[in-house]
């Protein structure tokens, strides 16, 4: 039995005086998007400034609760509080409330709670413990089969609740799987894949293998320097196109110029594959191979997402992307949200003078688009300190997290700040335009007392874990 | 053991990597790019127009002759129209179910959220029970704004009209936009700068719904409207009227001059029509209706576009010339053999020979060829006797616009030496050739409004001021501002006015015209004219002016088809002058008056090309 000292005297107390600024400029913000003439104190319960002042104290509340909670008991109960939100999550369709065409809430007295947001914590709770244990190694298959249990559960789960928003930031944590020595390739790959699917279902096949080459071309020129070669492979890829297009237009064929520009792609790298493997020259092999791969998976999730899912399926992957969300034509809320931004300037319009905030130019805007009211009345300088902050919470998240010699905490740690990361890009770059519209909160700012809960409970048990870097955690 | 340590620099540049991707795009959103703030103003600014009300028109007297009635336009923004009563509604503000329908369609496709208008123009009879049942229409409000009312319905042509701007002016100017109103002819036009005014703008902020939400920029960039500025007419309203009852139904023009200010007094076109048919929920269906009717041309204003042969009225301007240029004393005689007269022979039968008083008094052709052949052989060429003739005619405000505000005034004609030397050849005409220039004939067209000012040269013996309708424009704060017309001095001395003015004295006294001209208390001048025209019967045309001494007014009527000079266009200047002068018609002259109001001139050559 260790000495019991006072855990406050070794809490992160950076960590947590930047959670504190941004809530405060989460609150402020929130009260600028949703003002109301007829209610203008920033007290007001009525409001939803009000309210969120109220669940900024529920938020503190539950952090002291985490800091004077046992260490231990994050570390012994993992399995189990997982395995509970886990229960919560099944028990959503039969007792839960709908919001906005979602049924992931559940009712508790007056609060709704979305036991997603939860989940979030008590997967990283599992891949902490999971992880950290003896038996554990990442590439054996029985603890890869484990880690894709643990992860699965909850993302299915939370699928079948229409939150497909909440669902993929479960991707996130790959990034921490990498950082335990998950193979880069795996990665790298899930990176291209996300990449060339959201391309081909944004801009449609065609530029998406347009992209595709041309980035095959730039990387070869970059790894191999020749030059000529590469002009060579381009007329060739170019000529292939070009024949058939013209045997197509004079036989008034009308075929769709995707097929030729297919056919290109697919005959050019085949004979620069053979070439390749005849001369041993493997990277070359390597880069073809993934430009082939990646061509005929664009082709094909296009032809998935055409002719074998149903309606409701498409439906759903374009919410997701923010293709069919849009209510007044391609692009209205994030052209919105842009020229908000954008219109913000260097100094900002001030406080409670955005006009595209206070005349609800932008939608959702004290929830999801709540960066909108950053850019617009606090100008570059106060998203730029927005960012910053972010910035500096995830360097110091990380800083923590390899500072704890405990594996347990080390992965919870990344867990927390990838997560925060996710929340943070998707949401942030959906409303600068670099992003598809994803509805996920941004963290600490966003609206809303379950989102603000879990995230202060994620961060949280972080903090307490940390605080006991110094312990020897054993279970 | 932790092989892995190094990949947190990984996990955290990809990280770091994000974060200076959104930095770099926020500093291309906000500070690189200007033109997501002018869509942030274009979003929420709403500019609306605030419609100063049109200047008035007075005449002479103070007497309003346009001032500016209050209308309605029935609005609807879609967005907030409920089922309601159609059919009520329609009964109210008098519209077909239909074009109800229509509208309510149009300004849907339009937009939904912003107003458009449903039924123009209602009046204020059809307001007033409208206003109490709107609250049952939500959706539907309504939108005043001002259209012009003629009260006297009289000078339609002079005044002009004003209707919706044309593209084409939208594009070159740029303080109307699409639905203003615009003067389009007459003093309207003339003086739309003036009669105007200012308009003025309100900018507010709207929400995305369109809702206003606020002043924009703190009402800092609002502008006031300036009421339009009043125009103060040389008009004589009632006389103006009192000119159109008695061209009833006749087809030609009038116009009456101050001779001492050049100010008009009145200017008449007839056929004319209703000013107030131009205005309000009919006016495109008048409108196509008045300019359809090619028999009578209602809108055309034949006092200053009407080009005619000034016939013996002419006569005046060639007397003076010949005393002026010596070419004949008032005392000279040439014999006159009436009907067997050459080259040009006398319509009726007088004494003979006659000199200048009775030459005029009987408007003996032969004696008017006699000088106006001694003018143009008074120089040593006909071409040089016909360029001093000319530059005389001309510097009587012939053959030139004579400079009123009104764009469509014409010049007339008057053919140049050229003209001739291309016609006959050179040095092959002569006065002779032109003779018909003698008898007021030929090569000469003058318009009404030309005549009226000879008649006021004469009056004045030998100058005349600019004629002008408008002597003074008052700034809303109801200060007049006097405008200033040029003085044009003819030059012909004053005592030849007078041997003419004798002359014209004799017209009205000592022949027929003393009974249906001549007045008890006024010496009236005057002098007729009989046009020849090809196509159909002679033109009736008169100028005169009285007092003789102190002229008040010099006036010129014209009527087409109507015959002898004598027989309509001199009793109706008669009328016109004693009205003016004494205010009222001498009962002995009132059966003249009936007989010449119930004169109908126009269905009577109906009836005759009839038959």
């Amino acid at each position: 039995m260790q000495k019991k000292t006072n855990v406050w005297n070794n809490v992160d107390w950076i960590t947590i005086s930047i959670y504190l600024a941004m809530m405060f400029i989460g609150w402020i913000n929130i009260y600028a998007a949703v003002y109301n003439e007829e209610h203008k104190s920033i007290f007001d319960m009525t409001q939803q400034y009000g309210k969120q002042l109220m669940w900024i104290g529920a938020a503190i509340f539950i952090a002291v609760l985490m800091i004077n909670t046992d260490s231990k008991f994050f570390v012994t109960f993992a399995f189990p509080i997982y395995i509970a939100i886990i229960f919560l999550l099944m028990l959503v369709p039969f007792i839960g409330t709908t919001i906005n065409g979602a049924k992931s809430w559940i009712q508790f007295g007056g609060f709704l709670l979305q036991p997603s947001e939860f989940m979030k914590m008590g997967t990283s709770l599992a891949l902490a413990r999971y992880i950290s244990s003896y038996n554990f190694k990442m590439h054996s298959w029985k603890s890869l089969l484990a880690l894709a249990g643990i992860l699965f559960v909850p993302v299915g789960l939370i699928f079948l609740q229409n939150d497909t928003g909440s669902a993929i930031v479960f991707g996130v944590f790959l990034l921490v799987l990498y950082r335990e020595g998950l193979n880069g390739i795996v990665l790298f790959f899930s990176f291209l894949i996300a990449l060339v699917f959201v391309l081909t279902m944004v801009l449609e096949p065609l530029p998406t293998i347009l992209i595709l080459t041309f980035a095959a071309f730039l990387i070869n020129y970059l790894i191999r320097k020749k030059t000529k070669r590469n002009l060579i492979g381009m007329a060739t890829f170019t000529s292939i196109f070009g024949i058939l297009w013209l045997i197509n237009y004079l036989a008034e064929g009308g075929v769709d110029p995707l097929y030729f520009v297919f056919a290109a792609a697919f005959i050019s790298s085949l004979v620069f594959f053979l070439w390749a493997i005849m001369l041993h020259k493997r990277s070359l092999a390597i880069l073809i191979g993934i430009y082939l791969g990646s061509v005929l998976f664009s082709v094909s999730v296009d032809y998935v997402f055409h002719n074998i899912m149903e309606q409701h399926q498409r439906d759903r992957i374009n919410e997701l992307l923010g293709i069919q969300s849009d209510l007044h034509g391609a692009g209205y809320h994030v052209n919105q949200s842009k020229i908000a931004i954008g219109s913000g300037g260097f100094f900002g319009k001030g406080f409670l003078q955005g006009t595209q905030t206070k005349f609800d130019f932008v939608p959702e805007q004290s929830t999801d688009f709540i960066f909108c009211t950053v850019g617009e009345e606090w100008g570059f300088l106060g998203s730029t300190l927005v960012i910053g902050l972010f910035m500096a919470l995830l360097m110091r998240l990380i800083f923590l997290a390899e500072r704890n010699r405990s594996k347990f905490s080390r992965v919870y740690g990344y867990c927390v700040a990838t997560i925060l990361f996710f929340h943070f890009a998707v949401n942030i770059g959906m409303t600068i335009g670099l992003a598809p519209v994803i509805g996920i909160p941004l963290p600490f700012f966003s609206y809303g007392g379950s989102s603000l809960w879990s995230f202060t409970l994620l961060l949280f048990v972080f903090v307490r874990l940390d605080a006991s870097r110094f312990e020897q955690l054993s279970y | 053991m932790d092989t892995f340590s190094k990949r947190k620099v990984i996990v955290a540049g990809i990280m770091l990597g994000v974060g200076i991707l959104f930095v770099l795009r926020l500093f291309t959103l906000q500070i690189t790019n200007k033109t997501y703030k002018q869509f942030a103003t274009r979003n929420v600014l709403r500019e609306i127009t605030i419609y100063p009300a049109r200047g008035y028109i007075y005449d002479r007297n103070n007497e309003l002759m346009v001032y500016n009635k209050a209308a309605y336009d029935l609005m609807l923004i879609p967005r907030e129209v409920k089922a309601f009563d159609t059919t009520e509604l329609c009964n109210i503000i008098q519209l077909d179910r239909k074009d109800l329908r229509e509208a309510i369609a149009k300004a849907k496709q339009y937009s939904r959220y912003k107003p458009s208008i449903v039924a123009g123009q209602i009046s204020s009879d059809i307001y007033a029970p409208l206003q109490e049942k709107l609250y049952k229409y939500p959706g539907f409000f309504v939108q005043s704004r001002t259209l012009r009312e003629y009260p006297s319905k009289s000078a339609a042509q002079a005044l002009g009209f004003v209707g919706e701007v044309n593209q084409r002016t939208i594009e070159t100017d740029k303080y109307y936009k699409s639905g203003d109103y615009i003067g389009v002819s007459g003093l309207e036009k003339a003086y739309e700068k003036e009669l105007r005014g200012i308009k003025g703008v309100q900018k507010s902020m709207v929400d995305v719904h369109n809702r206003i939400k606020g002043k924009y920029n703190d009402g800092l960039e609002d502008t006031t409207a300036i009421l339009g500025q009043n125009l103060i007419t040389g008009f004589d309203a009632k006389l103006q009227a009192y000119a159109e009852l008695l061209m009833t139904n006749k087809k030609g023009a009038v116009v009456a001059i101050e001779p001492a200010t050049g100010e008009i007094i009145l200017m008449v076109s007839a056929p004319s029509y209703d000013p107030n048919l131009l205005v309000g929920r009919q006016r495109s269906k008048n409108y196509s209706i008045l300019m359809q009717d090619s028999v009578y041309k209602p809108t055309w204003n034949r006092a200053i576009i009407g080009e005619y042969s000034p016939g013996s009225t002419f006569k005046l301007v060639n007397a003076l010339i010949a005393l002026q240029e010596h070419s004949v004393t008032p005392y000279d005689r040439f014999s006159c053999s009436g009907q067997g007269s050459t080259p040009i022979r006398c319509t009726h039968s007088h004494a003979s020979p006659v000199a200048m008083r009775e030459g005029i008094r009987e408007s003996c052709n032969p004696y008017f060829w006699n000088v106006f052949r001694s003018i143009i052989n008074h120089s040593p060429t006909a071409e040089e006797g016909y360029r001093v003739w000319r530059d005389h005619v001309v510097n009587f405000g012939f053959a030139q616009r004579v400079g009123t505000e009104l764009s469509s005034e014409r010049k007339g004609n008057l053919a140049e030496t050229s003209y001739y030397d291309k016609y006959f050849g050179q040095k092959r005409w002569n006065a002779m050739t032109i003779r018909s220039l003698s008898i007021g004939q030929g090569e000469i067209l003058v318009t009404p409004l030309q005549m009226a000012n000879m008649a006021a040269i004469i009056a004045n013996r030998g100058y005349y001021i600019t004629p002008h309708l408008v002597r003074a424009i008052q700034d809303p704060n109801r200060v007049s501002h006097e405008l200033e017309f040029e003085k044009k001095v003819i030059d012909i001395r004053p005592e030849h006015f007078n041997t003419v003015i004798e002359g014209m004295q004799a017209v009205i006294e000592d022949t027929k015209l003393q009974h249906t001209v001549k007045l008890d208390s006024v010496i009236v001048c005057g002098k007729t004219g009989t046009v020849q025209n090809p196509h159909g019967a002679d033109h009736s045309a008169f100028v005169a002016f009285a007092p003789r001494d102190t002229p008040k007014i010099a006036i010129a009527v014209y009527i087409e088809n109507a015959g002898f000079g004598a027989t309509y266009a001199a009793p109706i200047a008669g009328l016109l002058i004693e009205k003016y002068l004494n205010d009222s018609i001498a009962p002995r002259r009132k059966d003249l008056e009936q007989r010449l109001i119930e004169t109908d001139l126009l269905n009577v050559v109906e009836v005759k090309r009839k038959l």
